[in-house]
């Protein structure tokens, strides 16, 4: 079901301070529906950071962010509404079983009914009655992942998703990752190996890093 | 049912396979209180004279016990910012899981009381205020408690530095608490009391998710 209307999200001129340190300034990014973009740079360079920030969970210190043409700021519900962030931690709970913790994150989105076939397609579903307490770091992480599968979002953020994942469940994530952009989704992931992700735009974000005044 | 419905349920599901945790913050409560006719004698009526403040402010400190679990596992795991980026408002998110919270430790320690209560040779007049204070007082406490247990999400000793934040805000609620349940003890109206308790909760149901929410917003930024 491709996602309706056109899709688009732009960033500009964004500054990042952690601490007291800019980490990176003057960053702009723009992808529209069917776009992948591939942030890349060396540790530190702020991937984690600006992801953070077009989630909404890190606020820019400058700069702006726009989801079809409004700013983020201004409808910050229909921003999370739409978009898909998986970040560095896994959102699991060890004391559920496989299966109720992926239904609740479904909930929260509104639609539990594809829970089993996101499992599925993981292949985390002879575990889903499973304690998640048992599960290993990879399938925990594919767990984090289901939750992309498991409802409709037309942005997706994904903070190296391939980490800790075994050849099948990359190829997985890949698939996936075409099919959303097929439907027109867009798709911004950091990563540092190659994901073989078809024409794809790549921001390097340590071009943006602060110059060090001597 | 809406997701903050969704919330309640994970966050009690959660805390029943724990179980653990309950038992530990009822034990907590029912020793602390247990501890006072050794330390200040089996003298029926000096025990009757403190019972209200001494069931309060043990039921305060079992409370303050059970905060950490409300946000922490959840900021930890990274259930906290998926959380955040729910289509609902955090607020509502706050006000569930403090709701949670209170149906497992507010909730016990209000059927506590009462045993404990007979333990300290209380007036048999204070029972009844004791149990409207208690229901009114322990969701002040879960909700003021959210404030507390937000505000040191990220810091080190969160523990002992939620019980320094969060203390001198259970004052009021236990000034107007043991004034309702002393009234009672000696037949006179507790009404003034038990307003006040309610308007301290009608402020804090709208105030602490509000305040909690901002806060958990800076601990994840």
């Amino acid at each position: 079901m491709p996602y309706s209307g056109t899709q688009s999200f732009t960033g500009e001129d964004l500054l990042c301070i952690r601490g007291e340190r800019a980490v990176f300034e003057g960053l702009d990014f723009a992808v529209s529906g069917g776009d992948a973009l591939i942030l890349s740079g060396p540790n530190g360079s702020g991937k984690s950071s600006l992801l953070r920030m077009m989630a909404g969970l890190l606020a820019p210190a400058a700069g702006m962010l726009q989801r079809d043409g409004a700013p983020v700021v201004d409808e910050p519900e229909s921003h999370r509404t739409s978009l898909h962030y998986v970040g560095h931690l896994d959102a699991v709970k060890p004391v559920l079983t496989v299966a109720e913790n992926l239904t609740f994150w479904a909930a929260m989105k509104g639609d539990t009914a594809h829970v089993a076939s996101a499992l599925e397609t993981f292949g985390l579903a002879a575990l889903s009655d499973m304690s998640a307490r048992l599960l290993s770091s990879g399938q925990r992480r594919r767990l984090n992942l289901a939750r992309i599968a498991a409802n409709p979002a037309s942005l997706w953020l994904l903070d190296e998703p391939a980490v800790g994942l075994d050849t099948a469940s990359v190829e997985t994530l890949t698939g996936l990752v075409a099919a959303h952009r097929a439907q027109g989704g867009i798709a911004i992931l950091s990563t540092h190996t190659d994901l073989g992700i078809e024409d794809a735009e790549t921001v390097q974000i340590d071009r943006f890093a602060m110059a060090v005044t001597a | 049912m809406g997701a903050m419905g969704h919330v309640l349920l994970r966050d009690l599901r959660i805390s029943m396979r724990q179980g653990s945790d309950i038992v530990v913050v009822v034990m907590f409560f029912v020793i602390t209180v247990a501890l006072f006719p050794f330390g200040v004698g089996p003298e029926g009526n000096i025990l009757a004279r403190i019972a209200a403040g001494v069931v309060w402010v043990c039921a305060m400190l079992a409370t303050l016990l059970s905060l950490d679990r409300m946000f922490l596992n959840d900021y930890e795991d990274g259930s906290l910012e998926q959380l955040a980026l729910a289509p609902v408002p955090l607020e509502a998110i706050v006000l569930a899981k403090a709701g949670a919270h209170w149906l497992v430790t507010g909730l016990p320690l209000i059927l506590a009381a009462p045993v404990l209560a007979t333990l300290l040779n209380m007036a048999p007049e204070g029972y009844v205020t004791l149990f409207f204070v208690m229901l009114l007082g322990t969701p002040t406490l879960s909700l003021i408690g959210a404030i507390g247990a937000s505000l040191t999400l990220g810091a080190r000793r969160a523990g002992v530095l939620v019980s320094v934040l969060v203390l001198p805000l259970y004052i009021p609620v236990l000034i107007f608490a043991v004034g309702a349940i002393d009234a009672a003890s000696m037949s006179m109206t507790a009404r003034p009391h038990l307003l006040f308790l309610g308007a301290m909760l009608a402020g804090t149901l709208p105030l602490a998710p509000w305040a909690s929410a901002a806060a958990i917003r800076q601990a994840l930024n």
